[in-house]
C-alpha cells in the first residue's frame, strides 16, 4: 500500500494524548513536518490501488493540484499546531493533526469513495473543535456544525451512488453538471464550500469554537472543497454567479457584525467566493488563481484568526463593542495582524495581491462586466471589514481599559510565521506560481495593477476614515444579526413548537366531545346485540319454521323463474 | 512612539499616554492619508492603461470607485441593520449570563 501523509498525520495524532509535555509537542510538530517529507518523496501520478468491495480504490493520486493543496493544509497544520504548544488539553492537541490527516486525504484522494471518507472524517473529528469549549452553547453549536457536515455528507454519498448506478465510474476527475450525481456532488460541496444560503454553519458556528479551534477549523474544510471544485467542476458557468454573490452579501454583514471572530467568518465566504468565480471561469487562468487564492487564503486567514484568538484569550472577548486600544498592551499581535490584514486586502507586497488578481484577470479576459464590478466592489468591501474594521476596532478604536499580557510565545512565533509566509508570497510570487497547476504567464507587478490596487484600496481607507470622523460609521453594538441561520435556530424550532402546541390544544378541544359522541354511538349501535336486546332473545320453533320455509319457498320461485 | 508627559485630565495612567492617544496626531495620519491619497490619483496621468473594460479607461475609474463602493457598502449596511438587529441573547443566553447562574 502506498505511504501516504494523510495516514501519518491520522496515526501519529493517536500518539499525542499518550504523551504529556515536551515529547508531545516534539510529536505534534513532527507530524506535520514529517507529512510534508512524504508528500514531496511521493512520485507524480496515481499510487498503487486496493480493491474493496469489488470497488477499485486510488487512495493516494498525486499531480500538481494535490499536492498544492496537500501542501497548504500541511504549512497549515503546522503553523496551527505551534499556535497550540501552549494547551494543556489532549483533545484539541490530538483532533488538530487528525483534523489536518483528513484535509490532506482528500486532497490526495484519486476516486470519489476515498474522498467521501475523507469528507466525513474532516466533519466528525473537526467537531471536537468547537465542543472543546466544554460549555452547553459549544455543545449545541458543536451539534448544528456536525449536522451541516453530516448532510453534505449524506449528499455526496448519494451523488456517488448515482453515478457508480450508471457506470460512471469511481474516478475522481472532471465531473461537471451532466451526469446522474453530480448536482448533488456540487450541492454537498456547496454546504461545506458556503454557497449563499448553504452558508448558515459556517458564521453561525466558527466563533463559537475555542480560541486554538477557530484557527484549526478556518483553512482545512472550507478549502477543501474548493479543491473539490477545481478539480471536479471548472469551467462551470453556474460557478461564476455563485461566487460573485459569495463575494458580495457577506460583506454588508461583516460591517455591521459586532463579534470580530464572526466578521472574520463573513469574511472567509467572501474570499472564498473569489475563489469559486476563479473556478467557474476556469481555464489555466482561473484555476491557478483559486488555487494559488486558496492556498494563500489558508495562511493570512489562520493569521487573522490567531490574532483574534489570542484577543480572545488575554481579554475574554473579541466583541467589537468591548475591545479598543489593545496596541498598548498587545502591539506584536497588533502589527501582525496587521499583516494578516494587509495580505486579506491585496496591498502591494502582501499574498493576496499576488493570488486574488490573477481570478480577477481571468475574469477580465472573459469580459465579464458585472462580475467583475462586483468582484472589485467586494474586493474594496473585504478591505473595509477585514482590512481596517478587525485591527481598528481591536487595538485602536476607544481605549477600553483592557490592560493584558502580550500573546504567549508559541502564538507569537506561529503569527510571525504566518505573516512571513504573506509577505513571501507577496515579495516573490514565483515561489507559489511554480507549484500552480498550470504553466504561469502572469506578471502581479506591472504599473497599472500596483498603481489602480493602491487608489482602490486608499481611496476605500479614506472612505472609511470620514465615515468614522463624521460618526455617520455604524458603531458596534451588542447584538446579534439575523442571517440564514434564523431559519433552524429560530423559524423551525418555533414552527415545531408551535405545532405541537396547536395539536395538543386541538386534542384538548376536540377530544373529550369526541370520545363522548363516539361511546354515544357505540353504544347506540350495539344495543340491539345485548344479551337483553331483540336479537339476543331466543327465537319460538313455529317462527323458526316460517322462517325457513319463506326461505325455500323464494329460492324455489327463484330456480322455476 | 514617543510617550508624551503633558498632564492630561484624564484618569488614565500617565504611563498610558501615547502619541496616538493625542487628537492632533491623529489629524496628522489623516491629512498624511489624505497626500497619499492625492499621489494615487496623480499617478493616474503616469501610466499606459490596459483595460479589458471601457470603464477602466475613465479617469481615476479605481479610486472612485474605491470611495463610492465603501461609502455605499456602509451605508447599506447601516440600513439593513435597522432589519437585522436582534438582541444578544435573541438566540440563546450569552455565556456570560449563563457562567453567572
Amino acid at each position: 500500500m502506498t505511504s501516504s501523509p494523510a495516514l501519518l498525520l491520522m496515526l501519529g495524532a493517536a500518539g499525542v494524548p499518550l504523551l504529556r509535555g515536551l515529547p508531545r509537542r516534539v510529536l505534534m510538530l513532527l507530524l506535520p513536518v514529517a507529512g510534508l517529507v512524504v508528500l514531496w518523496l511521493l512520485p507524480e501520478g496515481p499510487g498503487a490501488g486496493i480493491a474493496l468491495f469489488g470497488l477499485e480504490l486510488t487512495p493516494v493520486r498525486i499531480d500538481a493540484l494535490s499536492r498544492l493543496f496537500a501542501t497548504g493544509f500541511l504549512v497549515a497544520a503546522l503553523l496551527t499546531t505551534i499556535y497550540a504548544l501552549h494547551l494543556r488539553d489532549p483533545l484539541q492537541q490530538a483532533v488538530i493533526p487528525l483534523y489536518a490527516g483528513t484535509a490532506v486525504g482528500g486532497a490526495l484522494a484519486g476516486d470519489l469513495v476515498t474522498l467521501f471518507v475523507f469528507w466525513e472524517l474532516a466533519g466528525l473529528s473537526s467537531a471536537f473543535l468547537i465542543w472543546a469549549g466544554r460549555t452547553e452553547r459549544s455543545y449545541r453549536a458543536g451539534m448544528r456544525y456536525l449536522v451541516a457536515q453530516l448532510i453534505s455528507g449524506l449528499l455526496m454519498l448519494a451523488g456517488i451512488a448515482l453515478r457508480i448506478q450508471a457506470g460512471e465510474g469511481l474516478a475522481f476527475g472532471y465531473l461537471g453538471l451532466n451526469g446522474p450525481g453530480d448536482a448533488l456532488i456540487l450541492l454537498a460541496v456547496g454546504i461545506k464550500c458556503a454557497f449563499p444560503l448553504l452558508h448558515a454553519w459556517l458564521t453561525d458556528t466558527y466563533p463559537e469554537a475555542t480560541v486554538v479551534g477557530a484557527v484549526a477549523l478556518s483553512p482545512f474544510t472550507t478549502k477543501l472543497a474548493v479543491y473539490v471544485l477545481a478539480r471536479g467542476f471548472p469551467g462551470t458557468d453556474l460557478l461564476i454567479w455563485v461566487g460573485a454573490a459569495m463575494t458580495v452579501f457577506p460583506i454588508f454583514y461583516a460591517v455591521i457584525e459586532n463579534d470580530l471572530r464572526r466578521v472574520l467568518a463573513y469574511s472567509m465566504i467572501n474570499q472564498l467566493g473569489f475563489m469559486v468565480a476563479g473556478v467557474g471561469v476556469g481555464g489555466a487562468l482561473g484555476v491557478n488563481g483559486a488555487s494559488a487564492h486558496a492556498v494563500a487564503d489558508m495562511v493570512f486567514k489562520s493569521l487573522l484568526f490567531m490574532a483574534m484568538g489570542a484577543v480572545l484569550l488575554r481579554t475574554g472577548t473579541t466583541k467589537g463593542s468591548e475591545l479598543g486600544g489593545l496596541y498598548k498592551s498587545m502591539p506584536q499581535t497588533a502589527a501582525l495582524c496587521m499583516v494578516g490584514a494587509a495580505s486579506i486586502s491585496a496591498f502591494p507586497l502582501f499574498s493576496a495581491f499576488a493570488t486574488k488578481s490573477m481570478i480577477m484577470e481571468a475574469v477580465g479576459q472573459e469580459h465579464l462586466t458585472v462580475v467583475w464590478l462586483l468582484l472589485l466592489f467586494a474586493s474594496a468591501g473585504v478591505f473595509h471589514h477585514a482590512g481596517i474594521k478587525i485591527p481598528y476596532f481591536a487595538f485602536f478604536a476607544h481605549d477600553r481599559g483592557h490592560r493584558v499580557a502580550e500573546a504567549p510565545l508559541n502564538m507569537r512565533v506561529a503569527m510571525t510565521l504566518a505573516a512571513l509566509i504573506c509577505v513571501g508570497i507577496g515579495v516573490a510570487p514565483n515561489l507559489l506560481y511554480e507549484l500552480l497547476p498550470h504553466p504561469v504567464d502572469y506578471v502581479p507587478y506591472t504599473a497599472p495593477h500596483v498603481i489602480n490596487q493602491l487608489q482602490l484600496l486608499l481611496l476605500a481607507s479614506m472612505a472609511f476614515t470620514l465615515l468614522v470622523r463624521t460618526g455617520l460609521y455604524p458603531p458596534e453594538l451588542r447584538s446579534v444579526n439575523l442571517d440564514a441561520d434564523v431559519v433552524y435556530r429560530r423559524v423551525l424550532p418555533r414552527g415545531w413548537h408551535a405545532l405541537s402546541h396547536a395539536v395538543t390544544r386541538l386534542r384538548r378541544a376536540l377530544g373529550p366531545p369526541l370520545r363522548h359522541r363516539g361511546r354515544n354511538l357505540w353504544s347506540a349501535t350495539t344495543r340491539p346485540l345485548r344479551p337483553e336486546a331483540e336479537l339476543a332473545t331466543p327465537w319460538s320453533t313455529h317462527v323458526m319454521v316460517w322462517w325457513a320455509v319463506f326461505l325455500l319457498g323464494t329460492v324455489l320461485l327463484l330456480a322455476l323463474l | 512612539m514617543s510617550d508624551d508627559h503633558r498632564p492630561v485630565d484624564d484618569d488614565r495612567e500617565l504611563d498610558d499616554r501615547r502619541w496616538l492617544d493625542e487628537p492632533r496626531n491623529v489629524t496628522r495620519i489623516v491629512y498624511g492619508l489624505a497626500v497619499l491619497c492625492a499621489l494615487a490619483l496623480l499617478a493616474d496621468f503616469f501610466y499606459t492603461k490596459h483595460p479589458y473594460f471601457s470603464v477602466e479607461r475613465w479617469p481615476a475609474f479605481y479610486a472612485v470607485y474605491g470611495f463610492v463602493g465603501s461609502v455605499t457598502l456602509v451605508l447599506t449596511a447601516k440600513g439593513l441593520r435597522r432589519l437585522l438587529r436582534r438582541d444578544e441573547d435573541y438566540y440563546e443566553p450569552s455565556e456570560r449570563d449563563r457562567d453567572d447562574e
